[in-house]
């Protein structure tokens, strides 16, 4: 069994540790928790200390190595640590889709996945998609149709919905496809329910759904 | 959350061995429900095992005629399995009506089953909770229960199960497969894998300390017509107040499983027989012995007229 603990830490320490028996080994890692890994602990729980452990993969093509406490999700990992203050945190429990990012395509809240799960994938946030010189076409389509106001969660909107079009084009259902065993298709009342895991406080869902409407029309 | 070790597994008997012996160690899949408790400090475990490595993530044809569905299988991959959706749509129908896009993708078959209720008290860590801290009390009860169980509760506990894909298992007479901690497996009937509250509501099924959940199995496809019917506060991404998930014949018979209001998804084989004679005559069956709070009486008829638009739309 593959063990993501310290190098320094046997599995004796490690059995230690879990049983919060402090050991010099294990003290030896309870240093520099960042803020927001702390912000929660309390007294019966904060005598164990902090566990770090080493993971790698890519974030915008770009080979990534990170040294993290264990805690650390993928959101505040690219945040806080590759600094990729694009992907953003709304609720930081699955409720809002501000932290949406592609793994392996796929599109998942990244506050709910701890980065040290994500050994050798492939990540893409929205400054990986395109940039101000060279936007995605899903980019373009949010400006030109007004898909924001404040635009807080709009890096999450665009990276959902460029994940939605792959979605119904790979065919897979939603709760408001008529027939299961037909193919789902590239409506305005698909694009609506597949993108109810996104919320904008400012309301722009209309104009979300042209700027959609417009890349999926521009493909189909 | 709390510091905590990890470690991936390599197999599900290392797995469930692991979890056995290293204390306060849990399994993590998509970790969309236990990272959401642990940012909240209602779990706290001091190690976890992330089963992600493991190699059951496929849905295979059993010798029966059924299928067997990997316990690491994605809901997204679930709802879109084409077999699904031709002999088990209430399946995928049920998936489909549950959380969104993003948490389905990550969402597993085993996670999903073992979600904690979204009771608002359990989640709220300074009021007492039976089932975060046994023998605290319950604040729903005489509190906000408008979402909460209305038959199946006790003195102790009167949370819902929140899972839409286990309504449809048990409508579908699913079974649950696992390995034990001392690499024994074993297979629960979803009608017996989820308990009641009685007067021990922390414990939700009859898992045993470290047991692995390795698949779900279905029965071989009976047919019918298979309707999910979710009825919830907003029309997506929120949890059912009442779902049921139905597969009718053209006889009149049928099988019927509800959601939203009991503490595992509620089935009463022997009301099933009042269903050729109207929604009225079966969800007077199906509830009987409901005990519901003043906040939410109105699941008792939502639950009535539900059934009757489900048979309706069967008829149709
Ligand atoms: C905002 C939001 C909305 C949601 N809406 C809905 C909804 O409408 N309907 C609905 O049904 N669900 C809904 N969900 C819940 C969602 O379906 C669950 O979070 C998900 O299914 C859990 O699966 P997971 O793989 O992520 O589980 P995890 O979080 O990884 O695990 C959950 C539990 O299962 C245990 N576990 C995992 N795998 C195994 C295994 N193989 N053997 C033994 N134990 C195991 C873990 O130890 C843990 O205790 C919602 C969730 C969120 C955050
Ligand atoms: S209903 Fe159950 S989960 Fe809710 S507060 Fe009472 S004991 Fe806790
Ligand atoms: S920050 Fe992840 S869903 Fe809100
Ligand atoms: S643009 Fe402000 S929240 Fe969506």
């Amino acid at each position: 069994m593959q063990k993501l603990v310290p190098s320094s830490l046997s599995r004796r320490d490690l059995l230690a540790a879990s049983t919060a028996s402090l050991t010099g080994a294990v003290l030896a890692q309870a240093e520099d928790a960042s803020p927001e890994e702390t912000a929660h602990a309390d007294a019966g729980t904060a005598m164990r200390p902090p566990i770090r452990a080493q993971v790698s993969f890519t974030v915008n093509d770009r080979p990534r190595e990170l040294d993290l406490d264990t805690r650390t999700t993928l959101l505040d990992a690219l945040r806080e640590h590759l600094h990729l203050t694009g992907t953003k945190k709304g609720c930081d429990h699955g409720q809002c889709g501000a932290c949406t990012v592609l793994v392996g395509g796929v599109r998942i809240n990244s506050c709910l996945t701890l980065a040290v799960m994500h050994q050798g994938d492939a990540i893409i946030t929205i400054e990986g998609l395109g940039t101000p010189e060279n936007m995605h076409r899903m980019q373009t389509a949010f400006v030109k149709h007004d898909g924001y106001q404040c635009g807080y969660c709009t890096p999450g909107q665009i990276c959902s919905a460029v994940a939605v079009i792959g979605e119904i084009e790979a065919g897979i259902p939603s709760h408001v496809t008529p027939d299961l065993t037909g193919t789902p298709e590239l409506v305005a009342e698909e694009i609506r329910e597949r993108m109810s895991g996104n919320i904008c406080r400012c309301g722009a869902y209309s104009n979300i759904v042209d700027a959609i409407t417009e890349v999926a029309g521009s493909r189909a | 959350m709390t510091p905590f070790t990890y470690e991936r597994a390599g197999s599900p008997a290392e797995a469930a061995a692991a979890a056995a012996r290293t204390p306060g160690a849990r399994f993590i899949a998509g970790g969309t429900n236990l990272l959401d408790l642990m940012k909240l400090q209602i779990e706290t475990p001091a190690h976890l095992i992330d089963v992600n490595g493991l190699a059951l993530d496929t849905i295979e044809a059993t010798k029966d005629g059924g299928l067997r569905i990997g316990a690491l299988v994605r809901n997204t991959a679930l709802a879109a399995d084409r077999r699904v959706r031709r002999d088990y749509a209430l399946l995928s129908r049920a998936l489909l009506a549950g959380a969104s896009g993003q948490l389905r993708n990550k969402a597993t078959t085993a996670g999903n089953l073992l979600q904690r209720t979204r009771c608002p008290y359990f989640y709220d860590t300074v009021q007492p909770c039976n089932k975060r801290r046994p023998g605290s009390g319950c604040a729903a009860i005489g509190g906000v229960s408008r979402q909460l169980a209305i038959i199946g509760t006790s003195e102790a506990c009167i949370a819902t199960h929140p899972s839409d894909m286990a309504v449809a298992l048990r409508a579908l007479d699913a079974s649950v497969e696992t390995v034990q901690a001392d690499g024994a497996p074993r297979r629960i009937p979803l009608a017996e894998f989820h308990r009641l509250p009685g007067d021990t509501p922390h414990i939700e099924t009859v898992l045993e300390p470290g047991e692995l959940i390795t698949a779900v199995r279905l029965p071989k496809p009976v047919g019918g017509r298979h309707i999910y019917r979710k009825v919830r506060d907003r029309a997506s991404y929120a949890f059912a107040l009442v779902s049921i998930g139905a597969i009718l014949h053209e006889d009149g018979s049928g099988q019927v499983a509800l959601g939203g209001v009991a503490h595992k998804p509620w089935r009463v084989e022997a009301a099933e027989a009042e269903l050729p004679r109207g929604a009225k005559a079966a969800a007077e069956q199906i509830l009987a012995g409901a005990r519901p709070s003043r906040d939410n009486a109105f699941k008792i008829t939502l639950v009535e007229r539900t059934l009757a638009a489900v048979l309706a739309e069967a008829r149709g």
